[in-house]
């Protein structure tokens, strides 16, 4: 199968690429480009860790063909930060000890942050609901929903329900 | 090494010093780790539990665009090892690669090294085995009867413990007073069975290495073991290298829990490496975690508990069999850790314990977090309760009564002098608001006098 | 059918070490020219915070601040050996080996500035803000960082030190099993409050609430950090894993996470810690171990909390729905049979 090239906006840089059709986000990102913060823990969609946002949703860059991306905004971990100023949800959960091993620690700051987007001030379930799609095998998870509140408060002030 | 003077640093909450990395994905594992010409190994597998390996055709998985070479059992100088060979655990009985049989689903039979993960992937799936299904052994008591197939190649399905005393004893054992003798005096008498099923470390990063080939002929191989020493000196004894040619760097580990202790992709890795001269990374899927590396390995315990009308228990018989599975790894080790501490925290003057070590066709099983103690204190603590309600007191009260202080013997006839069970309880109970009695809120771990040692 | 609570309880003990001993690790430190220490060693951190506790414990014993403190591992070139990080063994082996190599590094340390303080080394002190004074006089003091650069170009002297702690190793009587495995005991005890659907078989884990007895806590927040991950890992073996379903058979053997069952955020009970602290005998600043024991006692104290709720005695691991319904449906069968 040939190439193609495939234009999107990748954490606020515009980037030509040129894929085999069918080549994961994951894939791309991490091999041919270098953001080694996308993880491969499992490559079927099991563990969120390979999570980025594409227009602000969380998604699995594993099951995601670098084509469905074209002409998008892709968001990795390394575009969080700006300089070396952290975003409030990394500094959260730095503060929290939401962090142990580290693996799964993208995709949960991909997809918290992903959240509070949306909703400034999330209660508990909703926090946990959008956390679901991510497994932590070291913190027990409560670290992790303490780190999205504090973060929440931070950016959006004291409303939480 | 009490501290005398007051603590400055050690009892605080500093910050991790790898939190920076771990929430800006700088952090490097294994898998972030490339090379220019790397190759990629992937492993072809056993797919039936025991039978005999007569052949493996590789010509059509040669044929894949980007196969680089293949390696079998002939390429690896020392193929039949055992990680406890450094502990002093004899004999060798895993091969690296398979010889002429199988034995259990996912063994490794070939390596195969090609440019891309993908060929590699695909070259395995060309590699046609010529395999002859017998039928396993899965039962850890079918596999000790007598007239049971022998799938070791010692003659026994259990590991022999006690060769370096010239003895050879079926299993590990632990001898305190007289049961039998107990048992007739005892009130009552308390019988369990306990199972616990394999289960899986499951960390979010799989096992993985990269071995790369130096200008002056070492290896430098970028792993996520837990133990790099012992996975240095493993993998020189397999490749019958001089230690000093290996570099090993690790230190990163995405989750361990015991499942980055086997030593399994280092060999292959650096022999793939050995042989092509190129950077070679070894990294398993999710699938080969799960299924392929080591598990925890099953337990399955009988008690027999003799037990006097005031709850104190006076007698305790274990016999565990301990799932090793298809290999050693470090079973019978935990064997031994196990036989240690399955009559519990708890003073039992008569105490028999008897643990074997068991091979059957399946995953072999490794070390866990808690490795043979969890299973012991899942046994322990639910007999525990069977006793109380046996003998009509609360689950608090059997174990206050029974619970060891500094100075008692345990059953490995070893002294104990850091009894804290005692205050671990009653700081339980006034957590929970439960109301225990004075007599045993003024016991203390230090309250018998001389202990029963 | 109803959802029925119950509590229940278990005490445990965990070991540290690896069984029997015979397990050594080997710590190096020097000092940088402008007062830095490096800690060298082969020792790994699986994500509990190894590097960051042993640095701390190299902190305290050199007597200086935790930032001037580097931990550089792992490398086996350049790292002394460890024999690895399992067992509950790294805080406790390693720890003990970066005290002793401590020691001999603040000797010289001390050593030198008594030099440059015209003063005896028995008359100073470090006072872990960066400086060695004197004893009594404060105001009397050098900073570390112009004693390492006194050593290195005045006196010719490296500020280093090496140390190595091994429990030596047992052996274990073939007839009774004697035998000295460990180094320290550890010890908890949980109390699980759980629910049981009886129409289902499912349980709810409402609360862990655990008291952990560990020697010393080198540091508290990544000491919870184990209870949590630990209490949750415990629960999950004692209602979800299994990579052998219809053990002993293996078939339907999970190979992905939709098949390998773990509890999510969901699913979290309720967690409440205590920390004791009996200093051990034999480790650093009295540091038992924890890291293993916090997967421990909530699996039987949630066996024995499903019994106090539905009298159902669960025996084996994971502990499933099909278990707990099939057990409902044996006690009534015994229960509706005529008394003899």
């Amino acid at each position: 199968m040939t190439a193609k090239i495939v234009s999107f906006n990748l954490n606020g840089r515009d980037v030509d690429v040129m894929v085999k059709p069918l080549t994961t986000l994951q894939k791309l990102l991490r091999e041919d480009l270098g953001y080694t913060a996308v993880k491969i823990g499992c490559k079927q969609g099991g563990c969120g860790s390979c999570t980025v946002l594409v227009d602000g949703e969380p998604m699995m860059s594993c099951l995601l063909p670098v084509e469905d991306v074209a002409g998008r905004r892709v968001t990795t971990l390394e575009g969080l930060a700006q300089g070396d100023e952290l975003h409030p949800v990394q500094e959260a959960f730095f503060e929290n000890y939401a962090i142990q091993c580290g693996y799964c620690s993208p995709g949960m700051i991909m997809v918290s942050t992903a959240l509070l987007e949306h909703n400034a001030h999330p209660s508990r379930e909703e926090i946990v609901e959008a956390l679901s799609g991510n497994i932590c095998r070291c913190t027990g998870y409560e670290p992790i929903i303490r780190a999205v509140s504090t973060a929440a408060e931070r950016m959006n002030g004291n409303g939480s329900r | 090494m009490v501290a005398e003077t007051p603590l400055n640093v050690v009892g605080t909450s500093v910050p991790r010093r790898d939190g920076l990395g771990h929430v800006t994905g700088k952090t490097i594992y294994v898998d972030d780790i490339k090379f220019p010409d790397m190759l990629h190994l992937k492993v072809v597998r056993s797919p039936i539990p025991y039978g005999k390996l007569n052949g493996i055709d590789l010509s059509e998985a040669e044929k894949v665009p980007g196969f680089v070479r293949a390696l079998t059992h002939r390429d690896v100088p020392k193929n039949v090892y055992t990680i406890l060979t450094l502990i002093g655990v004899q004999p060798d009985d895993e091969p690296v690669l398979a010889v002429d049989k199988v034995m259990y689903v996912g063994e490794p039979i070939a390596a195969i090294l090609a440019e891309t993960e993908e060929a590699a992937m695909e070259a395995v799936s060309k590699v046609r085995l010529d395999l002859e299904p017998w039928e396993p052994v899965l039962d850890v008591e079918e596999a000790l009867k007598p007239g049971a197939p022998i799938i070791k190649d010692w003659g026994t399905n259990y590991f022999i413990y006690d060769y370096e005393y010239g003895q050879a004893n079926e299993c590990r054992k632990v001898r305190l007073g007289d049961v039998d003798k107990a048992f007739e005096e005892a009130d009552f008498i308390v019988e369990g069975r306990y199972q616990t099923k394999p289960i899986e470390h499951a960390p979010v990063e799989t096992t993985g290495c990269v071995a790369k080939p130096e200008p002056d002929g070492r290896f430098t191989v970028y792993t996520n073991t837990q133990a790099l020493f012992f996975t240095l000196d493993n993998t020189a004894l397999i490749l019958q290298i001089p230690f000093q040619k290996l570099h090993f760097v690790g230190g990163t580990v995405g989750g361990g829990f015991g499942g980055k202790v086997d030593v399994i992709v280092e060999p292959l890795a650096t022999l793939g490496a050995m042989k092509t001269g190129r950077p070679v990374k070894y990294r398993f899927t999710r699938d080969e975690e799960m299924r392929a590396s080591s598990s925890r390995g099953a337990w399955r315990m009988y008690f027999k508990d003799g037990v006097m009308k005031d709850g104190r228990i006076i007698a305790r018989k274990v016999v565990t069999y301990a799932d090793s599975g298809a290999y050693h790894r470090h079973t019978p080790y935990a064997v031994t850790k196990h036989a240690a501490n399955v009559a519990g925290p708890y003073y039992i003057p008569n105490v028999w314990i008897d643990v074997y070590c068991v091979y059957t066709n399946r995953q072999p099983g490794s070390a866990m977090r808690g490795f043979g103690v969890t299973p012991a204190s899942f046994a322990v603590e639910v007999q525990m309760d069977k006793i109380a309600e046996t003998v009509g007191l609360d689950p608090w009260a059997i174990r206050f009564i029974n619970a060891y202080r500094n100075g008692d013997i345990r059953p490995h006839r070893k002294v104990v002098d850091d009894a804290t069970l005692i205050e671990v309880m009653q700081a339980a109970a006034d957590m929970v608001g439960y109301d225990l009695p004075d007599e045993y809120r003024q016991m203390s771990s230090n309250d018998r006098e001389g202990g029963n040692g | 059918m109803a959802k029925v609570r119950g509590v229940g309880i278990a005490a445990v003990n965990y070991p540290t070490g690896m069984n029997l001993g015979g397990d050594p690790s080997q710590a190096l430190i020097h000092a940088t020219t402008t007062g830095n220490f490096v800690i060298s060693l082969s020792s790994t951190d699986l994500g509990q915070g190894l590097k960051t506790v042993i640095a701390q414990i190299g902190a305290e014993a050199l007597g200086v601040p935790f930032e001037n403190v580097l931990i550089d591992t792992a490398d086996t070139d350049t790292g002394p050996h460890c024999m690895g990080t399992f067992a509950s063994r790294a805080t406790h082996r390693v720890g003990n080996a970066v005290i002793r190599a401590a020691q001999e590094a603040k000797r010289v340390l001390l050593e030198v500035a008594a030099d440059e303080l015209e003063v005896a080394p028995e008359d100073l002190e470090t006072d872990g803000q960066g400086f060695v004074r004197v004893k009594g006089s404060p105001d009397r003091s050098i900073s570390v960082i112009d004693v390492a650069l006194a050593a290195h170009f005045k006196y010719g002297k490296t500020i280093s030190g090496r140390g190595m702690y091994i429990k030596p190793k047992s052996e274990v009587d073939p007839e009774t099993g004697a035998m000295d495995p460990d180094s320290a005991e550890a010890h908890a005890c949980t109390v699980a409050e759980v629910e049981v659907d009886t129409e289902t078989g499912e349980v709810t884990v409402l609360s862990l609430k655990s008291v952990y007895e560990v020697g010393r806590q080198v540091n508290p927040a990544l000491v919870e950090g184990q209870i949590r991950g630990g209490s949750w890992m415990g629960m999950s073996h004692a209602l979800y894993e299994t990579t052998h379903p219809y053990y002993p058979t293996v078939d339907h053997m999970p190979t992905s996470f939709s098949e390998y069952l773990m509890p999510g955020p969901m699913e979290l009970p309720e967690i409440e810690m205590r920390v004791l602290e009996y200093p051990s005998h034999t480790g650093p600043y009295g540091v038992k171990g924890v890291g293993e024991m916090t997967a421990n006692s909530p699996i039987p104290a949630i066996a024995n909390a499903i019994y106090n709720a539905v009298g159902v005695r669960c025996t084996e691991l994971p502990i499933t729905p099909e278990m707990i319904l099939r057990g409902l449906e044996e006690k009534q069968a015994r229960e509706a049979m005529p008394a003899d």
